[in-house]
């Protein structure tokens, strides 16, 4: 009778592994520590702003334990971090998500870098229930699923260059011409992110009656556009919008100025982790006159009680790591804020009472407002558009944060 | 598609501008690619880490101009001197104990290398996108309507040198003749006295130097990243399947050709399909080839 005594084999086994699974379920709040997992892209092509979120991580994850921790129903507890390297690598992210909620059981967890990791890992956590506060994947498409457990406290992709549509709209005016004559032409990577910078910008373009002239879609690995620009220059639009990560961004900075291309408006994602004023990398005002859009600025005015405001955290920053935070880096202090201003809104770890804090949040960060829709996008935050003007970020759009105007050269 | 193929007639100067950039990118695709052939015609090893190799050659530039503060095209030569002692290196480590198996095991090797080198550059050098810039200006004609960057044209006539000279060292030294007895026939050559594991040695530390040097100018004229390297192993793969090994001329008409062709597939077809086109052409030949060889083995029979 092997066959029964296999399918009692197997089913000791199923209990001894389910028995195993179930053991390390209170891993999650340790004595006075709390343990928030997080798969990090480390190695691979995300890896310059992976570590930029790991530092933002640890950096809030510091400042918090030095500010008393996080108090829970009048005790005070620790934040730690467990994490593992995900190789910039979707599926990778995947298993280790499980992993860190079968085997190490985490119970809370902070975002990857980038929309396609995130949109990998939320399956896995919604199927746990775990709830997540991501900084860095702001796709659309990750908040039409019905995720309920995915919070996001930065703003979703498509709004990152929408306004530079308003900004070429003007620029028409001020040429006496009107928007709708105004010509685009666009080159994104193909990737979830850029994609949906990509959409915002159009829908934005159909209001106003712009045309998109060029359309064209960046491999991953690219290593020179020197085609695309080429059609720029003959087909001579009035704005080049560019978003391909830090790649994309050095590229057109770089090749914009070894072809001599004009182009009267120049608006890019990944300004900061491309360090795009950097006269020894490109020459010198190579980026002069580029739009860039960000999350977040080291000189906006937001406040919280850990940080302080924007500025202070910039120098916290620059003090333990020796380089002013990209707002890659403060997205991801401001998730870990939010997590733990959560556990004190919900006094409580049970998951459910957390979910239900974070979905009725509603508070000023350093990052800036926090309020999250029904989908788990927030609400309460624009984006921002700084110009590089004589080599220095000068915030120019929207209206009421611009220190600067917009110049046209 | 088809507005891109007008815009070709419509503004011949974007025609003759995808032209001029794709010859000056295929120029240092042929450099990477003779250093690929060199090594594949003497030891038989496909060498996959090549691309790494190249970027590495630009770490080397980076780091030299930004401590030492020297222009970056001084040091072409540093980089390809110390590059030549990291490839005498890797083969003594690894490379000589898989030299005489199976062509199999040699990839194997050598992409294990490859991803130590990604990872070692990622470590060290950090995972930001890096460029050099040299100062130099670009000449434009007709009102800019053409530029011709002038960094790019120093690169061709820097490979247009090391190509030279490449081809006089292995003609004229004493090495040269040694390597291409070895490449011709390793036992033989073992027979007539001729030190094959030193003549592979040099060829690898060669190979290394040659993507020190081709690192060096994509630095000044592109980006690197710890993990672009795949671009140029890919590529000259593909320039030497083209062109054959030890055919120099032959491998710098493909660089040309290839980089050209490129450029033109991205300009016609979408950028995005860039990559796509490289490979597809890879096969396309690679099917070519291997028809010709059939018709010459049948006519053998």
């Amino acid at each position: 009778m092997s066959f029964y005594r296999k399918l009692s084999f197997m089913a000791l086994s199923t209990a001894a592994v389910a028995l195993l699974a179930a053991t390390p379920a209170d891993a999650r709040v340790d004595g006075d520590i709390i343990t928030l997992g997080a798969a990090l892209s480390l190695t691979g092509k995300y890896t310059t702003a992976g570590n930029h979120t790991k530092k933002g991580y640890e950096l809030a994850i510091k400042s918090i334990n030095a500010k008393g921790g996080v108090k829970v129903g009048g005790k005070s507890y620790k934040l730690k971090m467990k994490f593992y390297d995900d190789e910039s690598n979707p599926a990778r992210g995947a298993q280790l998500a499980e992993r860190l909620i079968k085997q190490d059981g985490i119970k809370f967890m902070l975002g990857p870098y980038s929309s396609g990791l995130t949109k990998a890992i939320a399956p896995v956590t919604e199927k746990h229930k775990i709830p997540m506060v991501e900084g860095n994947g702001s796709s659309r498409s990750l908040f039409n699923k019905g995720y309920k457990y995915l919070f996001a406290v930065l703003s979703t992709a498509n709004q990152y260059l929408e306004e530079a549509i308003p900004m070429a709209a003007e620029y028409a005016k001020m040429k006496g011409k009107k928007p709708s004559s105004v010509k685009i032409a666009m080159a994104f990577e193909n990737d979830p992110f850029s994609q949906d910078v990509r959409l915002g910008v159009i829908e934005k373009a159909k209001k106003f009656g712009m045309k998109v002239i060029i359309d064209d879609k960046l491999p991953p690995e690219i290593n020179d556009m020197a085609s695309t620009l080429n059609k720029v220059r003959a087909l001579k639009p009035d704005l080049l919008v560019v978003s391909g990560h830090s790649k994309g961004a050095a590229l057109v900075i770089r090749q914009r100025k070894q072809m001599k291309v004009k182009v009267p408006l120049l608006a890019i994602t990944h300004c900061e982790s491309a360090k795009v004023n950097d006269a020894k990398k490109y020459g010198k005002g190579a980026a002069e006159g580029t739009l860039c859009a960000t999350q977040w600025a080291p000189d906006m005015s937001y406040k919280d009680r850990v940080f302080g405001d924007a500025p202070n955290y910039t120098s916290n920053f620059k003090k333990a790591y020796g380089y002013v935070p990209p707002y890659q880096a403060a997205e991801s202090s401001a998730a870990v804020y939010v997590y733990a201003r959560a556990f004190e809104i919900a006094n409580s770890f049970d998951s459910a009472k957390i979910r239900q804090a974070l979905a009725d949040f509603n508070e000023e960060t350093f990052y800036g407002r926090v309020k999250f829709a029904p989908e788990g996008n927030n609400i309460a935050k624009p984006m921002v558009l700084r110009q590089i003007q004589n080599n220095k970020y000068v915030p120019v759009a929207p209206l009421n944060a611009a220190v600067g105007k917009l110049q046209i050269n | 598609m088809i507005d891109n193929f007008l815009l070709l007639f419509q503004a011949p100067t974007v025609a003759v501008q995808t032209l001029i950039d794709g010859i000056l990118i295929g120029a240092i695709l042929a450099l990477a690619a003779y250093g690929m052939a060199l090594v594949w015609g003497v030891m038989n090893i496909i060498n996959i880490v090549q691309g790494e190799l190249v970027i590495l050659g630009g770490y080397i530039t980076l780091t030299l101009a930004n401590m030492t503060g020297i222009h970056p095209l001084w040091t072409v030569p540093i980089a390809a001197v110390v590059m030549y002692f990291i490839g005498y290196g890797i083969y003594k480590i690894v490379i000589h104990r898989v030299v005489d198996e199976d062509m199999f095991i040699s990839i194997l090797a050598t992409f294990g290398i490859s991803i130590i080198l990604q990872q070692l550059m990622d470590q060290v050098f950090g995972a930001d996108i890096q460029s050099a810039d040299t100062g130099f200006d670009s000449w434009g004609y007709l009102d800019d309507a053409i530029t011709l960057s002038q960094i790019h044209v120093i690169s061709l006539v820097i490979v247009i040198v090391l190509a030279t000279f490449l081809v006089l060292y292995l003609k004229r030294s004493k090495m040269g003749r040694a390597i291409r007895a070895t490449a011709q026939d390793a036992r033989a050559a073992r027979i007539m006295g001729v030190d094959t594991d030193h003549v592979y040695a040099t060829t690898y530390a060669l190979n290394a130097a040659i993507c020190g040097a081709a690192g060096s100018l994509v630095v000044m004229t592109w980006i690197i990243h710890p993990f672009l390297g795949l671009a140029y192993t890919v590529r000259s793969f593909l320039i030497v399947i083209v062109a054959g090994l030890g055919n120099m001329v032959g491998v710098i008409i493909a660089g040309l050709g290839l980089g050209a062709a490129e450029q033109y597939a991205s300009f016609l077809i979408g950028i995005e399909f860039r990559v796509a086109f490289v490979f597809l052409l890879m096969v396309v030949i690679l099917i070519w080839r291997n028809i010709l060889l059939s018709k010459e083995r049948r006519y053998l029979k």
